[in-house]
């Protein structure tokens, strides 16, 4: 491994702990728990793309673990945790069949990630109550994951790394 | 359009959320105010009759049930989301605290047993 590819990933994980951050600094007005813009997509997303497979999977599980010892807590490491795996398979599943763009890609990771959080908390409550705040994160992260899809699209294209 | 697939990923969560929208959404009047820790119920009030219930001990949740609505009106858990959602009053209506692992929920008269109504068994 060259110093060149261990000082890309330790930035891109720093960026991605950083944005981590400035989500939890700026939290939308909301009463849906885990409505956010995923603003740390964007570092996933261009892992994705730019980065080994092995590389975007090493990134995204590492800051989830990070930023839940940094300034989450154990109850939000399952949440996360279960999000970015799930969002990460079909983001790959979908890029795979390069029938989608990076802003579809995205979209689907986005939703995927809420999905994850729900079926944990629906594990955790022991109920399916959760279930009611759904379609609610459906429709926030079809439109975080539009915009965070048209910018990581434009990152994946220009960034020279 | 190279991607034309793109539609489809973003139609069709939009489509699941109005489907599901539609399957939960609140129907007709609420009778009971339904209280479950860990999937287990542990209360079970008339929503016409005022109320406040300490839910918990260590980890509580104050619950109350005033003029036809149930609230969470105080709460040590970190997020105080159960708080900030405010009253409920229409059957499926539902308040969650993810940290307490508490649901509550309103429920029509047809749901349930009516012994299992007269509540209690709250510390």
């Amino acid at each position: 491994m060259s110093a060149r590819t261990v000082a890309r990933f330790a930035l891109l994980t720093a960026l991605a702990m950083v944005l981590s951050w400035v989500e939890v600094l700026l939290p939308l007005p909301t009463i849906i728990p885990g409505v956010k813009l995923g603003l740390t997509n964007l570092v996933v997303l261009f892992a994705l793309y730019r980065l080994e497979t092995r590389s975007a999977w090493c990134l995204s599980i590492l800051r989830v673990l990070l930023v839940a010892f940094t300034f989450g807590n154990a109850f939000s490491l399952w949440y996360s945790l279960a999000g970015a795996i799930l969002s990460l398979l079909v983001m790959m599943a979908l890029k795979a069949t390069g029938k989608f763009s990076v802003t579809g890609v995205s979209v689907a990771g986005a939703v995927c990630h809420n999905l994850g959080q729900i079926l944990v908390a629906m594990a955790v409550l022991r109920s399916a109550a959760v279930a009611y705040y759904y379609p609610a994160l459906l429709l926030s992260g079809t439109v975080a994951g539009i915009c965070v899809g048209l910018a990581g699209a434009v990152l994946v294209r220009r960034i020279p790394l | 359009m190279k991607h034309r697939c793109d539609l489809l990923v973003i139609l069709l969560p939009l489509l699941a959320a109005g489907l599901l929208f539609l399957l939960l959404r609140p129907s007709g009047a609420g009778q009971y105010v339904l209280v479950t820790v860990d999937g287990a119920e542990v209360g079970r009030y008339p929503l016409h009759e005022d109320r406040t219930v300490t839910i918990g001990e260590a980890d509580y949740n104050i619950l109350e049930i005033r003029d036809g609505s149930a609230a969470v009106t105080d709460a040590n858990c970190g997020d105080h989301t159960c708080v900030r959602t405010g009253q409920i009053r229409r059957a499926g209506e539902t308040i969650i605290c993810l940290p307490h692992r508490l649901v509550v929920k309103i429920i029509g008269g047809g749901e349930g047993t009516v012994d299992a109504v007269s509540g209690g068994g709250i510390a």
